[in-house]
């Protein structure tokens, strides 16, 4: 057993473990800080395989935003957890016969699957010359420019819509139904027939 | 296949637990939809894993540019599901599954 695969059955064993116990954790607090753990040590994953950017880029935007996102939430609402703690889940045996199931299915796929019989032809093969930084950037501001840029509006629009949905009312932007309004209103005041010559229109 | 002495099947397996985890946490809590959202992203993680290692392993980079695609639909994800969610609580008080049954204006 070389070092590389020490480091990785250390890195998965943390990364399974803490994923876990995110899972199990009645604490919220505790269970971002376990999905941080989570990010971290996939982020090293990664680095073992050659992948120095997708972990940077997973540290960067998972545990520096996403997670402190989650943690912000977290103690925004201020959830009571002595409110949801006695209830027991009647339904875990069916979910951990779920999860078992599921993951015998996936590894019965990839124990046989018939992966290596197919030669595969890369389209853009890495090269170890150069960084795993420059060849990202050379393949994806070129050929996949346009991906990247509707990866730009998706998060556009994901902007607007969060800013949208939180800001608070009173604001001429954020439209709302008024279920009275709408049910008030009848043919008499919603409908107006005009008769129009033709040739000359009607002023509204 | 084998890269750095780190066979690919180690790969599948770990992200095949991940996902597991995962679908069991979707399914497991009936506390709050923060840990629902937690649940996704772990299982959007385990995609990622898969991702990368089939791209380094079978020596093709669009593996690592799709893995930056999921990255984005999940941050975009997560900003718009805790938007609704504070929306939620602010008018509620409580973000528990079981009671999320109404979502009206």
């Amino acid at each position: 057993m070389n070092f590389t695969l020490t480091l990785f059955y250390l890195f998965s064993f943390i990364l399974l473990s803490s994923s876990l116990m995110v899972v199990a954790t009645r604490n919220m607090v505790y269970s971002v800080m376990f999905l941080i753990l989570c990010f971290v040590n996939a982020a090293a994953l990664f680095v073992l395989v050659g992948a120095e950017f997708i972990a940077m880029l997973l540290i960067v935007v998972y545990v520096g935003a996403i997670a402190v996102l989650f943690l912000f939430v977290v103690m925004m609402l201020n959830v009571d957890v002595k409110a949801t703690k006695e209830k027991a889940n009647k339904y875990l045996p069916i979910l951990i016969m779920t999860g078992i199931v599921l993951f015998v299915e996936i590894i019965l796929i990839a124990k046989f699957s018939t992966l290596k019989l197919y030669s595969t032809t890369s389209l853009y093969e890495i090269n170890a010359n150069i960084s795993n930084v420059e060849a990202i950037g050379n393949v994806l501001y070129t050929d996949f420019v346009i991906p990247f840029q509707l990866a730009g509006a998706i998060l556009f629009v994901a902007m607007i819509g969060a800013i949208a949905l939180t800001l608070k009312e009173d604001n001429k932007f954020l439209k709302k139904q008024v279920i009275s309004n709408q049910t008030a209103r009848n043919k008499n005041n919603s409908i107006e027939i005009t008769k129009v010559k033709s040739g000359e229109g009607i002023d509204l | 296949m084998i890269l750095n002495g780190i066979e690919l099947q180690n790969f599948l397996i770990v992200s095949a637990i991940l996902f597991c985890v995962g679908i069991s946490g979707i399914f497991a809590n009936r506390k709050n939809v923060i840990s629902l959202l937690m649940s996704i992203e772990l299982m959007l993680l385990a995609v990622n894993i898969n991702f990368v290692a089939f791209s380094a392993y079978l020596n093709d980079l669009v593996g690592q540019i799709f893995a930056i695609f999921v990255l984005t639909v999940a941050g975009a994800e997560a900003a718009i599901g805790l938007a609704i969610l504070v929306l939620y609580f602010s008018n509620n008080k409580n973000i528990e599954i079981d009671k999320v049954s109404k979502m009206k204006g």
